[in-house]
């Protein structure tokens, strides 16, 4: 029997120290605020140099802050398994008696929390220093893709830090590998729809391909923001999404928790 | 003598630095995280430019200028990371600072030598780089028209800069805590923006400009994309220096920045073993 009550605790739990530790410590504030501007502004300023139309500038401006939200489901969802391994917690989770998908739905809310206060202030300053038009079609689609996009984003990490339990080091390069490769072929400089139907098709699976697709659509109406789909069939995509991983982060990790209890590797610390 | 045991140190460094980067993981990770990884943040450029501009050759000067100062940014990247994250990973992961600290070696030596290896293998991820940008894209740059003995040179003095200022991040790295990826991220992003990489400074607005002529990396960048596409010089915003003024420039602000690291580190190294950071660990 599902202890509802205990899982809900434990979600609590382990959200807790990433919302609170997101505020505990000022200068970490400078960091996740201003630091990501630099990258930004280089890439506003090169668009700039090409002559590009201004509504490049809020792509660039968009794109950029959603890259905190893939940086954190790499780093702190994806790899957490093999931080938390690395100082000993991870077999504490185990031997605690909620549900693993508990830990994983905290370590996404409270990074969704973090990040969020990142991307916005980002987002906010981005738009506001390089004085960027926006006009927004529909608030409610926006809202809602744009946490579909994070459901599904932080499921699809959830699946990833399943598969990561087995690794050891090798997630340091596994997450750099997918991390400009991704801002690449989903589009988060530049409209997806630049790489061809296929490729873009395929780099869907990202949720944050289709979100940021869908987003643009929403904020930058009356601009040619060469949308890849429509935004009512990218929303259906979403859901489809958000359920597929969600179902296969469970299956993942009851797999790979097996799988690294049978060869030992769940304690095993800087292998 | 101690010349030639800081050599040794640093050999032995980037012998460690080497096993940790690539031995440790598994060899296809490593190869495409070495090779695809710069080709594709890369390629993230060359679509900007693409999606505006149509083709690579619409405004060669300007595609030169992208291509080359991107590709030798890696350098700033990856070796400011390698030098400054060794702090941290050494001191708080590995736990293995205190014992290298108190060894008998040169310990500004050892970062170096850490450095090193992301040094080999950022070369060899520009050499991919360019050869791609080259047989791919067009990139007009001819081997025999190349300027080597200025490139060379370039190259060397910009590394020594590179190692120059990631040996003051690591000083930083000593005194706190969780800060050395966001120390390192925020000056290579400082850099990414002031110093020209992918824009002329021209389009930087006059302050900005200001603060670029302040950095050697600029005069660096500005010196390497002359040796390799002397017309990019016409849209840098640097065509008023000469070569050798570039150079001199360079050589300046490198003994500026050498001096002031020195001092940094210093300074840092004072206060970690006053206050007793050498062997801190904080749970990262």
């Amino acid at each position: 029997m599902i202890d509802w009550r205990l899982n809900l605790r434990a979600i609590i739990g382990r959200a807790y120290p990433r919302i609170v530790g997101s505020l505990r410590e000022p200068s970490w504030l400078f960091f996740d605020i201003f630091l990501p501007l630099l990258g930004i502004a280089a890439f506003v300023f090169y668009y700039k140099a090409l002559g590009a139309p201004s509504v490049f500038i809020g792509f660039v401006i968009l794109g950029g802050a959603m890259t905190a939200y893939w940086i954190n489901v790499l780093w702190s969802m994806a790899a957490q398994f093999y931080w938390e391994k690395e100082v000993g917690n991870l077999q504490l989770y185990l031997a605690a008696p909620m549900s693993r998908m508990s830990v994983l739905a905290g370590m996404a809310l409270g990074g969704m929390f973090s990040t969020t206060l990142r991307a916005i202030s980002t987002l906010a300053l981005g738009f506001v220093v390089f004085n960027v038009e926006i006009e927004i079609i529909s608030p409610m689609k926006l809202v809602a893709v744009f946490f579909l996009t994070l459901v599904a984003l932080y499921g699809m990490g959830a699946m990833f830090s399943s598969l990561y339990l087995l690794y050891g080091r090798g997630v340091w390069h596994l997450s750099s590998i997918f991390q400009e490769p991704i801002y690449l072929v989903s589009g988060f400089y530049f409209p997806v729809r630049v790489l061809g139907f296929w490729v873009a098709a395929l780099a869907s699976i990202i949720p944050i391909t289709i979100g940021l697709d869908a987003m643009r659509q929403l904020i930058f109406n009356g601009q040619d923001t060469m949308g890849f789909l429509s935004i009512d069939i990218e929303i259906a995509i979403l859901c489809v999404l958000t359920i597929a991983f969600i179902i296969g982060a469970k299956i993942a990790l009851d797999f790979m928790e097996n799988l690294s209890k049978r060869e030992g590797r769940l304690t095993l610390r800087w292998q | 003598m101690a010349m030639i045991e800081n050599m040794r140190t640093i050999k032995w460094a980037a012998w460690l630095g080497w096993e940790m980067e690539s031995n440790w993981t598994n060899p296809i990770v490593f190869i495409i995280y070495s090779i695809i990884r710069p080709i594709m943040a890369t390629l993230i450029l060359v679509f900007m430019y693409l999606i505006v501009l149509k083709s690579t050759s619409a405004e060669p000067a300007l595609f030169s200028y992208m291509f080359i100062g991107n590709a030798f940014y890696m350098y700033v990247a990856q070796v400011l990371m390698g030098i400054t994250w060794v702090i941290h990973e050494d001191r708080e992961h590995y736990q293995t600072l205190r014992h290298i600290y108190i060894a008998p070696v040169n310990f500004k030596a050892y970062l170096i030598g850490r450095g090193v290896t992301k040094i080999v293998t950022t070369t060899v991820a520009i050499l991919i780089t360019l050869a791609f940008g080259i047989l791919v894209l067009g990139l007009p740059i001819s081997f025999h028209e190349i300027n080597w003995p200025m490139l060379l040179l370039a190259i060397f003095v910009g590394l020594l800069c590179i190692c120059t200022i990631g040996i003051a991040l690591a000083g930083i790295s000593l005194i706190t805590a969780r800060h050395g990826a966001g120390i390192n991220e925020g000056v290579a992003g400082v850099f990414y923006l002031f110093c020209g990489v992918i824009f002329p400074l021209t389009v930087l607005p006059s302050w900005g400009q200001s603060v670029a002529l302040a950095i050697p990396l600029t005069y660096w960048l500005e010196i390497l994309r002359r040796s390799l596409v002397p017309e990019t010089a016409m849209i840098s915003g640097l065509s008023g220096f000469s070569e050798l003024e570039i150079l001199i420039l360079l050589f300046v602000s490198f003994l500026f920045f050498l001096s002031l690291s020195n001092l940094i580190f210093r300074y840092a190294d004072y206060v970690a073993r006053k206050k007793g950071r050498i062997d801190m660990t904080t749970t990262y």
